[in-house]
């Protein structure tokens, strides 16, 4: 049982889509932050797609770095939000404008 | 797992240790650093300083052990050390110790958290030399994200401070959502050759891939663009950079910004030259609009950080014109639009760090960042004063500093590639961005001083602003010294 590669593609664009447009209306740090996260998926299940499609492993070992990469941004992002956090008690970016804009 | 290694054909290369020493020794040095940190007294956390220096120092011994040993590959193909790495490797530890001497003080006397910011600035920098040699989508991508990680962390540094703390989330925001970008395009790239390596993308571009390549090319630029801040994707940099710590902001500025300058420079030269014609206008567009934009908002600041942010934004301007000269097949005119580019990256890199190193010579005990403050600097510190006019007139693009080399040089390359639109905005700009550097000189000199005690400097930065400033005035008297380099470091 396979799927054609070109569903999984086209499933990987919509989720890049829909991650760049909640980057783009959302108004919370942290979900900000998911939108991204949920880009860069996108950004594995086509280098996985490819890797499978054309039969090697150079895109599937492109993934894994994605992955420790974006865990690596996990740590650091949590760690200034909830900085931010401690003294606002808000994750609104709108609400975050102290420097002239 | 050595099965499906035997399926493809993949076998252990052999590592090349000696092309790969310096990213040792630097990342050898990072680890002694945060270790040491956790030994030292508080009073003598600032011992990391000279710790990290001379392994900085280290490092360029080992880039120069590989001085005339020929090109390396190593790693597979992902890894080489070429003459264009060596000088990028070069620059980014000189600029290192350059951002060593601004910081020194600063977080000393400021009671941060000095052990984690030496570390951090090492790991950032290493991501530099690393992306000097990257030629694989994984390396580029891994070295990236080792200049931006730190930096994040860096620009937040002054947990107590609101303003850092923005600075720090406007940057974080800004990176990841740039990283994302820039791996969806690299994952185009991947899909129409499938190859990681760049000469192998080169090889197996065929026109039939031309749609999806245009796509991917522009995903990479876009995501490199915000990394190089250039317009439209700039409204971090200045908001960062004032909110940073400002030795930080120095970093951002120079090494960061450079090392993204290098992924996109090897991109483009490497991977898709060939199919320049479909991406030359994207570059053209985004070099007009960084150089006019950044000059024009340069023209209304008040604050010395901000300025040099903007002004920032501009000279990423001059550097994206010689990328937008590329031609397939134009031997000669790529050559010279490469090394001019090449030559620009070199000398912006040491007139930034140096007018930050002024302005946080100036700032330090009660000093301002305003503009307002620092008329009559002649009068109060000559030497100070002389320095941070030699640099403006550096990033002016005036004699007698290197700076004008750099401009001439890219202005050239596009009167080569006939680019003449490009050209012509770019004399414009240089000349706009006179007026604001040069009304910062004027103030300094003609204006009257409100206070009258000199600005006390401390020795180390000093030296270093000194030495920046040699190297600027040297390079002008005789280009030769750099244009050499340029050239050996043609792919």
């Amino acid at each position: 049982m396979s799927v054609a590669p070109g569903f999984y593609l086209v499933l990987a664009g919509l989720m890049f889509a829909i991650g760049v447009v909640g980057v783009l209306v959302r108004r919370n740090a942290i979900v900000i932050f998911m939108f991204v996260e949920l880009m860069l998926n996108a950004v594995n299940l086509i280098f996985v797609t490819f890797a499978r499609q054309q039969g090697t492993v150079d895109g599937q070992v492109l993934v894994f770095f994605v992955l420790v990469v974006a865990a690596a941004e996990v740590v650091v992002g949590l760690g200034i939000i909830s900085l931010i956090f401690r003294y606002r008690v808000s994750s609104n970016v709108d609400e975050i404008n102290l420097l002239k804009r | 797992m050595m099965e499906l290694a035997q399926q493809v054909g993949a076998t252990a290369a052999a590592v090349d240790w000696h092309a790969i020493a310096p990213e040792l020794v630097l990342a050898a040095t990072a680890c002694i650093v945060l270790v040491a940190d956790l030994f030292l007294p508080d009073d003598a956390k600032w011992l990391a300083m000279p710790l990290s220096a001379a392994g900085i120092i280290g490092t360029l011994a080992a880039i120069v052990s590989l001085i005339g040993a020929g090109n390396r590959l190593t790693l597979a193909g992902a890894f080489e050390v070429d003459g264009f790495a060596l000088l990028f490797k070069g620059v980014f530890c000189v600029l290192g110790l350059l951002i060593l001497a601004i910081s020194f003080h600063y977080f000393r006397v400021g009671r941060y958290y000095q052990g984690e910011y030496y570390f951090l600035m090492l790991c950032s920098l290493l991501g530099g030399v690393v992306m000097s040699s990257a030629r694989d989508l994984v390396t580029i991508f891994i070295a990236i994200e080792l200049i931006s990680i730190p930096g994040f962390i860096m620009a937040g540094l002054r947990k107590g401070d609101a303003k850092s703390n923005e600075a720090a989330l406007k940057f974080f925001l800004f990176g990841v959502l740039s990283s994302a970008v820039m791996l969806y395009g690299m994952s185009l790239a991947y899909g129409a050759t499938g190859e990681l390596l760049l000469e192998g993308i080169r090889a197996k571009l065929t026109a039939a891939d031309e749609p999806l390549i245009v796509l991917s090319v522009f995903f990479i630029v876009v995501g490199f663009a915000f990394k190089i801040s250039a317009v439209p994707f700039h409204f971090w940099a200045p908001d960062t950079y004032e909110g940073s710590p400002s030795p930080v902001a120095a970093f951002l500025s120079t090494i960061s910004k450079i090392g993204g300058f290098v992924g996109l420079i090897v991109l483009m030269f490497r991977a898709f030259p060939d199919v320049a014609d479909t991406w030359r206008p994207i570059f053209a567009l985004l070099a007009i609009l960084t150089m006019t934009v950044g000059n024009m908002i340069a023209l209304r600041q008040t604050h010395i950080i901000r300025l040099l942010a903007y002004s920032g934004i501009a000279q990423s301007g001059y550097v994206l014109v010689a990328l937008a000269l590329i031609e397939p097949g134009a031997t000669a005119s790529n050559e010279q639009a490469f090394q001019s580019a090449v030559i620009y990256l070199a000398i912006y890199g040491i007139m930034d760090a140096g007018a930050f190193a002024a302005a946080v010579a100036f700032a330090r005990r009660g000093g301002s960042y305003f503009i307002e403050d620092y008329s009559g600097l002649w009068q109060r510190s000559p030497v100070l004063a002389t320095l941070l006019a030699g640099f403006l007139i550096s990033l002016a693009g005036t004699p007698p500093m290197a700076g004008f080399w750099a401009k001439v040089f890219v202005f050239l390359a596009a009167i080569e590639a006939q680019s003449y639109l490009l050209a012509i905005v770019m004399g414009l700009n240089a000349v706009v961005a006179a007026w604001y550097y040069l009304a910062v000189v004027k103030k300094m000199f003609f204006e009257k001083a409100e206070l009258a005690e000199p600005v006390e400097v401390p020795a180390v930065l000093r030296v270093a602003m000194g030495l920046a400033a040699a190297a600027l005035v040297a390079v002008f008297v005789y280009p030769r010294l750099v244009t050499e380099l340029a050239e050996r470091s043609l792919f």
